[in-house]
């Protein structure tokens, strides 16, 4: 106890005595004397190099207003005007919460004046500190663009020098987030004018040019087609980047390069079969998946090659089979892996921090791997532990992984003879339910999805996700306002309706209700609208269940098949319209509906002689059914 | 090395043919040979260039150059399998090796179109596919597996057919292979691989067809590229190879090997400047530095004979000791005084004013001013004139040093420039020899000796330089012994006492084979109306010198129990030997890591 009490004064005492001597710097920030001012600044400078403690002191201690004041005054010299800017930089190396001090003193306005000058030690010297600000995480990255004179005056001091050169396009690269900044930066020929800079001597400039192509490239059409057309030192661009990706060449280079590749093709300004893309970015972006690369690297790696080949199968089957890509992916899955818990604790919280980003990567690579390909995905699920890893990914904590491992679970979803087997197997169903339950949109719209596939007649996960209560979460999710949620939850309605048992369908129109099963008939979606018609198709199966459900609901549906064949819709929407109808039509008590119905009966005989072949056809199989009927009646 | 002369080879066979496109193909493979595997010594290890036509089962049938394989077997069974391996097998200082195999034609319909690319050991069963035995390796199209010296396959890759190129790379760094398919690479499919394997291709289905790719044409898939990361670890490996435990010591170590160069090949100011900044001793003494400098300046000039006599003075027994090594040097004095540089045949020619004045062509002059070295007077003011020089020069001395890329040739010249006046040269001629005597009479109270420097090699120097501008008009008129009568028969009796002295040593010491090579080369020149551009005119080249210069050089510190070679050069060998034993004993990433890198 008295140690303490001893102690805790000592600890004010040295604080203060810190506190004095920030103070005394700060204090001579004011001195009446401009080169006391001067010599005040570069003292400062010294002192808050490399520590952090120091910085703290002074912003609390109020010298960043006064600094800013000193940087903007027309009167101070250029050379305490430098130096005021080189402390602002300094402090800014400093914590998150330094620069966001800094931010509130309005530091950015302040030095995006300060570019105006014509001194390029000063500008250079405001540009440094611009960058680390910017490069912030917490620096709001639209304070780049407020000013609207702001980015072509960067354009322009960009060849000044090597150090404005590396500045900017950093600063650039790392404010480039919206397709609005794009827009902006492209607009005020941010390519003409990075482009040269790709073959600069200074390996630092090349790496955060290459950086700007990357974020303005991506998903940009625009961007994407300008830059297939520019010309560096007589060289197409591509060839540039493909350079770029040489072995022997930094990772991260290698890496930006084949994402700029990577967002040119999938913006269609290069070909899926070119080279460049086949035979180097693909195999690149592989490399950048091996166990050699660091976490960081193979994350991104990983998730730039499932973008790259997500549209294109040809892609899909070559990476299938590059440098054992679908068992290097298991190892993703690794972290933190046994050995790290023990051995380093600093490894183990860098395993940890990885751990989530490099699943989600797997999956999503997996994801887009088996997208279409049956071969692909069979190898996929015979990977060691894989169906077991989608189970569990399905219900991590990190809403990341859960979104990937829904979207793999989707893509393998796709086979038959996975919904047979391994699915069936691994009773994948019960944490697909359990996601649906309660997870945000994006999650739901994967995992319906999938669960359409589930629902498919010769799945046996069928029988056990309609014992689970499914209708009426299916049901709640046609009502939902995303157009993609009311699609999969009709969908997934239509397949349980199909070659169903009564007590299924009564259940499914039962709960649904007829209600909302005309507000689906009437939906703005067609996709919504086509997979109703389709739910009362497979409701309007065989002929006591026809019968059954018209002799309850058969005038609701005989106007909801009215006002679909008045209104105005496709083709494609009558003919299934025709479809129900002739289904309607194999019924023994609910084909009087129809033959009941003259205005009906006229409908049919206009679509008999419509021009489109497809509704001549699904009329006459009506008419069909409605005489078979009769025959079958009349022995 | 190897390259030049397998190319020759090459080329001779193709005449042969008399084929042109052939001509061009081989050409191409010599060349990507050459860049893919530059550390492989194909006198040592040639490079798989085609299926050998010894090395094969029956029922392969190889054409086109010994590159195509077909299959002209049953292939019923199993026991019906052939395989062929190429001419070599694959030398681990390849680093990486890589060829390809195009499947022309799958082979007739009905059949399982069984076909194995891959790496077989010597004396490996042909009548097998690679794969299936003991050191055997194999990538098989019917079914995508690889097969490691075992009858079961593991899944590997995809299947292959008619159209796909197959190819092979081995690792000779970490002893592993993958394959690629058009192009791209499937990944590691064997590992811990034994050495010294064959290209190996195999086949059982008729109709079956295949061609190789050893580098005849550019590869389909980027090998130059997996190199190139490769060669980037290895480097990394050497550049954060640890070194010496404590701080300092490895800067220490370096900076004894530079100094111990720079005495050894006697740029004394140079070294001693080097000493005095990185503070060391230097083991020898400077004036003994001086002297073979000095001889080595006259051996350099073609001055052989003014460089035995030298020799003789400074170091009496020494060739007596070495009759071999007095016989070497007489015999580059023969060529010497073909080449009209000696000064015997200088001063016969008339063709050297200024080495006249120095040296009146009696080797006695060495001797005669003993007495005159005692004369202090004389010695301070030339001693004082040659200080000043020095002092001035010094820096400039060190600094044309380092523009100099040719070792041998001191940067006098400059010196001569600073001092301004022309007429200081015959000033100099005394003094040297002087100091000639001050070093013969072995005084070697040489204490302030960094500015003796400038002034003992100046004198030389100079009129070295001068002698090298007139060998230069001597080979541009190029004229027996520079044209003098007199110097030919000088020349032709110093032949006739060289042919005694080679008797002699037979007599004394037995055959010499060298020595008579030495000597038969050298008395060809005379069978040649111009002996400069005769077969043996080699000899002329001043750079001929150096060799010889060398040999003396490290027989004279041998004497002083100095090494005959510096560390430096030692080191240097040593690594470059170090490298060739790596390549011998199979260790690949000697490909990635050439001395040659490392001197700049």
């Amino acid at each position: 106890m008295m140690a303490c009490l001893l102690e805790a004064p000592l600890r004010i005492s040295v604080l203060s005595e810190v506190t004095a001597t920030s103070r005394h710097y700060v204090d001579r920030l004011f001195d009446p004397d401009p080169q006391n001012v001067l010599q005040g600044v570069i003292d400062m400078k010294n002192a808050v190099i490399g520590n952090n403690k120091q910085k703290a002191n002074l912003i609390v201690l109020g010298a960043v207003p006064r600094l800013l004041y000193l940087l903007q005054q027309s009167s101070s010299s250029l050379e305490l005007r430098t130096e005021c800017a080189v402390v602002l930089g300094s402090l800014a190396m400093g914590t998150e919460n330094n620069i966001k001090s800094l931010v509130d003193c309005h530091i950015i306005p302040a030095l995006l004046q300060g570019l105006l000058c014509s001194d390029l030690i000063f500008i250079e010297a405001c540009l440094r500190c611009l960058r680390t600000v910017f490069i912030s995480p917490v620096t709001p990255v639209q304070l780049l663009y407020t000013d609207p004179t702001v980015i072509p005056h960067l354009m322009s001091l960009l060849s000044r020098s090597r150090h404005t050169k590396e500045y900017i396009t950093q600063i650039f690269a790392h404010c480039c987030k919206t397709p609005e900044h794009q827009t902006v930066l492209f607009n005020h020929s941010a390519i003409q004018n990075i482009a040269p800079l790709l073959i600069s001597p200074s390996d630092k400039v090349r790496m955060q040019a290459l950086k700007c192509f990357s974020v303005l490239a991506y998903e940009n059409t625009q961007v994407s087609m300008t830059l297939v057309n520019v010309l560096v030192d007589g060289e197409q661009l591509s060839q540039v980047f493909v350079r770029m990706m040489q072995r022997d060449k930094p990772i991260e280079m290698q890496l930006t390069a084949a994402k700029c590749l990577t967002y040119m093709c999938r913006a269609g300004a290069i070909r899926t079969d070119d080279n460049c893309i086949i035979l180097k970015t693909l195999p690149c972006l592989v490399r950048m998946c091996s166990k050699e690369r660091l976490l960081e690297e193979r994350v991104e790696g990983a998730e730039t090659l499932a973008y790259l080949m997500e549209p294109d199968v040809e892609l899909q089957r070559i990476a299938s089979f590059t440098d054992h890509l679908v068992s290097m992916l298991a190892d993703y899955f690794k972290y933190p892996s046994s050995v790290s818990a023990i051995t380093d604790i600093k490894r183990l919280d860098h395993d940890l921090k990885h751990a989530h980003e490099l699943r989600q990567a797997a999956f999503k690579l997996y994801a887009s791997l088996g997208s279409n390909d049956e071969d692909i995905r069979k190898k996929i699920t015979e990977t060691e532990n894989m169906m077991d890893r989608i189970v569990s990914g399905l219900s991590e904590s990190s809403i990341k992984v859960r979104l990937a491992a829904v979207r793999c679970l989707h893509s393998l979803s796709r086979s038959v003879q996975q919904l047979r087997t391994s699915f069936h197997d691994h009773a994948v169903w019960k944490p697909l339910m359990k996601l649906l339950q309660n997870a945000p949109d994006e999650v739901l719209v994967m995992a319906s999805s999938t669960l359409c596939n589930l629902l498919l007649e010769f799945s046996p996960s069928k029988e056990p996700i309609l014992d689970s209560g499914v209708i009426e979460l299916l049901c709640s999710l046609t009502q939902s306002d995303s157009p993609a949620l009311r699609v999969n939850g009709i969908w997934a309605l239509m397949n349980m309706a199909f070659q169903a048992d009564q007590k299924v369908k009564v259940e499914i129109v039962r709960a649904l209700g007829t209600e909302q099963l005309f507000r689906l008939l009437s939906d703005p979606d067609t996709n919504v609208l086509m997979k109703t018609l389709g739910l009362l198709r497979n409701l309007l199966s065989t002929r006591p269940h026809i019968d059954q459900i018209m002799s309850s609901h058969g005038k609701q549906i005989m106007q909801a098949v009215t006002l679909i064949l008045e209104g105005e819709h496709s083709i494609e929407v009558k003919e299934q319209t025709l479809c129900i109808l002739a289904n309607i039509a194999d019924g023994n008590t609910a084909k009087e509906l129809i033959m009941t119905n003259d205005d009906m009966l006229q409908k049919i005989k206009y679509y008999m002689g419509h021009s489109n072949v497809k509704l001549q056809l699904a009329a006459t199989f009506c008419i069909s059914n409605l005489i078979w009927n009769e025959e079958d009646d009349s022995p | 090395m190897s390259g030049p002369s397998s190319g020759c080879g090459f080329l001779m066979s193709v005449v042969v043919h008399g084929d042109l496109a052939l001509n061009e193909q081989e050409k191409d493979l010599n060349q990507r040979l050459r860049r893919l595997y530059p550390a492989v010594n194909e006198e040592e290890t040639p490079l798989p260039r085609s299926w050998s036509p010894k090395d094969k089962f029956s029922y392969i049938g190889l054409s086109q150059n010994n590159l195509r394989v077909h299959y002209k077997g049953h292939g019923k069974t199993p026991k019906d399998a052939a395989s062929v391996r190429a001419t070599h097998p694959i030398p681990a200082a390849c680093g990486v090796y890589y060829f390809e195999v195009k499947i022309i034609s799958k082979g007739r319909d009905g059949y399982v179109k069984y076909m194995g690319i891959g790496l077989s050991a010597q004396g490996v069963n042909m009548n097998r596919l690679p794969g299936w035995d003991k050191h055997s390796y194999g990538y098989h199209g019917d079914d995508g597996h690889s097969f490691c010296s075992s009858g079961t396959g593991q899944p590997y890759g995809p299947t292959f057919t008619t159209g796909d190129v197959i190819g092979c790379c081995v690792n000779l760094i970490n002893n592993t292979c993958f394959y690629t398919k058009n192009g791209h690479s499937l990944g590691i499919a064997f590992t811990d691989l034994p050495p010294n394997l064959y290209p190996t291709v195999g086949l059982q289905t008729p109709g079956e067809v295949v061609d190789a790719n050893f580098g005849q044409h550019p590869f389909v898939f980027d090998i130059e590229d997996y190199m190139r990361e490769w060669r980037t670890k290895i480097q990394a490996q050497i550049d954060r190879f640890p070194i010496g435990e404590r701080e300092g010591e490895w800067q220490a170590m370096i900076q004894k090997m530079v100094a111990s160069y720079l005495v050894h090949h006697s740029y004394c100011a140079t070294a001693e400047v080097f000493a005095k900044s990185t503070d060391q001793a230097v083991h020898e003494e400077l004036a003994s530095i001086k002297n073979r400098q000095k001889i080595q300046k006259l051996v350099l000039s073609g001055r052989m004979g003014e460089a035995i006599e030298t020799t003789q003075q400074l170091y009496p027994s020494l060739l007596e000791l070495n009759p071999d090594l007095l016989f070497m040097l007489k015999v580059r004095q023969f060529i010497e005084m073909v080449n009209g540089t000696d000064s015997e045949v200088r001063c016969l020619g008339g063709r050297s004013p200024k080495s006249q004045d120095s040296y009146p062509g009696s080797p006695r002059l060495f001797n005669s001013p003993v007495h005159k070295a005692s004369s202090s007077q004389t010695y301070q003011t030339g001693f004082d004139s040659n200080y000043c020089n020095g002092v001035s020069s010094s820096k400039g001395h060190t600094l044309a040093h380092s523009h100099k890329s040719c070792p041998r040739t001191m940067p006098s010249p400059e010196l001569g420039v600073l001092n301004g006046s022309r007429g200081q040269q015959t000033n100099v001629g005394a003094e040297v020899e002087m100091e000639v005597d001050h070093f013969s009479n072995g005084v070697s109270e040489s204490s302030s000796n960094g500015f003796l420097n400038g002034s003992s090699t100046h004198g030389i120097d100079l009129e070295e330089c001068d002698g090298d501008m007139e060998v230069d008009s001597a080979q541009s008129k190029r004229q027996l012994c520079g044209g003098s009568q007199a110097a030919i028969e000088r020349m032709i009796q110093f032949g006739r006492e060289l042919q005694s002295m080679s008797e002699h040593l037979r007599r004394e010491r037995g055959k010499n084979s060298a020595n008579k090579k030495m000597l038969k080369d050298a008395f060809s020149l005379l069978a040649y109306s111009d002996p400069w551009i005769s077969p043996v005119g080699y000899q002329l080249d001043s750079i001929r010198r150096e060799p010889v210069c060398s040999t003396l050089n490290s027989a004279i510190l041998e004497t002083h129990n100095l090494p005959k070679q510096p560390p430096l050069a030692l080191a240097v060998g040593q690594a470059a030997q170090c490298l060739s034993l790596m390549a011998r004993t199979g260790s690949g990433s000697c490909a990635f890591a050439s001395v040659d890198d490392y001197l700049h």
